[in-house]
């Protein structure tokens, strides 16, 4: 499948030898946790996904919700923050007629660029950005410590998601799980955002596996 | 100071950036006209009360917005996209 594709639509991530900025920073087991209680909150990297960015061009927007329904199997609404997910793949609104959309198949952004075609373009962030899970009773109890945003049932159904900085750590978070959350930064500043992320959930006492 | 964006809603003033006065038209960009550019580079008016300004939601859609505030009070009265406003458009004379 020799297809010629445009500039912006990376190598697909090779799992086999791509690293992450994590490796050997990720200490796992329980941290903070007092004896006889258990850990109230999960981190973990989700790594190897590939991510992309699409824009629609103006008027285009319900077709790149198509694509990425069709691409990423995630219905979307129309509302700002609008978001699905699945399994193997999910997609959120980031700005007006922008979307993240992550998914497990190396052929994800190929597919979405092949899909979204000419009503808008497909940015692959697949190397670019460094998705952190964080879970657990008191996961927004640690995020409230970081973001001045809004993560509670009713601000944020399971799929939505938004953007927001923590200080110049650009992070955009989509709600995954009853008490789940997936944030995504900037490569360069993951292991800076992991560090603060650990001495954050201290507190409340976290494992990481 | 808390702004809400049209599209991410109330956030706080650290995720936004200035862009400057939105009250001003850029001269045609083949203007040779010096007193028209100096007026749109150099003068302000300063108004102790509302102004309207640019401001650039960066740590969030990264939308560029047209914000009314009253630089008395840090009151806001309105927050529209820049684009829809007309304002970052040249006016045609
Ligand atoms: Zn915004």
């Amino acid at each position: 499948m020799a297809k010629q594709r445009p500039g912006f639509i990376a190598d697909p991530v090779m799992r086999a030898r791509a690293v992450s900025p994590l490796a050997g920073h990720i200490e796992t087991g329980q941290f903070g946790v007092a004896v006889g209680q258990s850990p109230s909150v999960r981190l973990g990297e989700r790594f190897g996904l590939s991510i992309a960015e699409v824009t629609a061009w103006k008027g285009r927007e319900s077709k790149c919700r198509a694509a990425i329904k069709a691409t990423a199997s995630a219905a979307l609404k129309v509302a700002p923050g609008s978001g699905s997910v699945k399994t193997a793949a999910g997609a959120f609104n980031i700005a007006p007629m922008r979307w993240l959309v992550s998914g497990e198949s190396p052929e994800l952004v190929a597919n979405l660029a092949d899909a979204v075609s000419e009503d808008g373009t497909v940015t692959d962030l697949s190397h670019g950005r460094t998705v952190i899970r964080v879970d657990g009773e008191k996961s927004r109890w640690v995020l409230a410590k970081l973001f001045a945003v809004d993560l509670s049932d009713a601000a944020m159904p399971r799929g939505n998601g938004l953007a927001t900085a923590h200080h110049d750590i650009f992070a955009q978070i989509q709600r995954v799980g009853a008490d789940a959350f997936d944030v995504y930064v900037f490569r360069s500043f993951a292991r800076s955002f992991w560090h603060l992320l650990c001495r954050s959930a201290e507190e409340a006492g976290y494992r990481v596996d | 100071m808390i702004i809400t964006c049209p599209h991410c809603g109330p956030r706080d003033l650290a995720e936004f950036t200035y862009q400057g006065d939105a009250t001003l038209s850029r001269p045609e960009p083949a203007s040779t006209d010096q007193e028209a550019w100096n007026a749109y580079v150099y003068d302000r008016a300063n108004p102790a009360g509302e102004h309207r300004e640019y401001w650039q939601h960066a740590g969030g859609c990264r939308k560029f917005l047209v914000v009314t505030r009253n630089t008395l009070t840090h009151a806001i009265s309105g927050v529209e996209f820049a684009p829809a406003t007309g304002s970052s458009r040249r006016k045609r004379s």
